[in-house]
């Protein structure tokens, strides 16, 4: 019987790799993607994919302490997506709309 | 299986990250946020992180994603036209990003020569056992500070969305 051509485990990089692949989608949803909402998740995306990072290294190191910043993350990214969403329908309440590009008060 | 598993749920979580990136109505956006969170539980699985598979499904699959699903349908958001960019921009975009992440990956290969091989089982100190005892011994500050975070952003969630008293 040939062997499988998988692997029967995958090293450690792999999981940087995945991280890096899902970071970057992330930035290019945050880039090019107009309603407010889907900038917003493109957020949490590369928040996933960091604490994909420290998770990994956290098994490289034998340790828990990447476990405890993935929590702090995951607790920082509740606060932060309950003060988002409540700005997201402040601006939605004041200006009707949830393109990017037509809040643009700021802009000279 | 370890291998199998990891291209698996590594192949879901890409697929639906691209989904999330390429649907037109935030709905279907946010359902496929959910199936990248979930595809990543699995791996903090196999990472030997229980506790924090567990708080992923919970917290963020459960409590942050409902959050997105009520906003949306809240403000009745429908699907989005398209930002008008230039079609040389998008047509360079994708490119640019292939040769973007084949560059971060060979620098992680060669960065990392020697890194180890994931089996699951293979590291078991991520129980909630473990994360517990870390957080109020070593961690105790940033877990109080964190609790403070909370109730601030509550208090300004509140303050946000009320209604304008006249």
């Amino acid at each position: 019987m040939p062997p499988l051509p998988i692997p029967s485990a995958v090293p450690l990089t792999y999981y940087l790799i995945l991280s890096a692949i899902l970071f970057a989608l992330g930035v290019a949803g945050f880039l090019f993607r107009r309603s407010i909402i889907t900038v917003f998740m493109s957020i949490e995306l590369m928040l996933n994919a960091v604490n994909l990072t420290f998770v990994a290294f956290s098994y490289q190191h034998k340790q828990v302490d990447g476990h405890l910043f993935t929590f702090f993350v995951m607790v920082v990214a509740a606060a932060e997506a309950a003060v988002g969403l409540a700005i997201i329908l402040t601006v939605y309440k004041n200006r009707g709309t949830l393109a990017v590009d037509e809040i643009d008060s700021l802009k000279l | 299986m370890d291998a199998i598993l990891f291209f698996l749920f590594a192949a879901i979580a890409v697929v639906s990250a691209i989904n999330v990136v390429v649907q037109r109505h935030p709905i279907s956006s946010a359902l496929s946020l959910v199936g990248v969170m979930g595809s990543l539980a699995v791996l903090y699985l196999l990472l030997g992180a229980e506790f924090i598979a567990a708080a992923q499904m919970i917290v963020y699959a459960g409590a942050i994603m409902v959050l997105f699903v009520f906003v949306i349908m809240l403000l009745n958001a429908g699907a989005e036209k398209s930002l008008r960019k230039g079609w040389v921009l998008t047509a360079l975009a994708v490119p640019l990003l292939v040769l973007f992440l084949g560059l971060v990956s060979y620098i992680i290969q060669r960065g990392f020569p020697d890194a180890p091989l994931v089996k699951f089982g293979a590291f078991t100190g991520g129980g909630p056992k473990d994360v517990g005892a870390a957080l109020f011994t070593r961690y105790l500050l940033p877990f109080e500070i964190t609790s403070v975070l909370i109730l601030i952003a509550i208090i300004g969630a509140v303050v946000l969305a009320r209604k304008e008293m006249e």
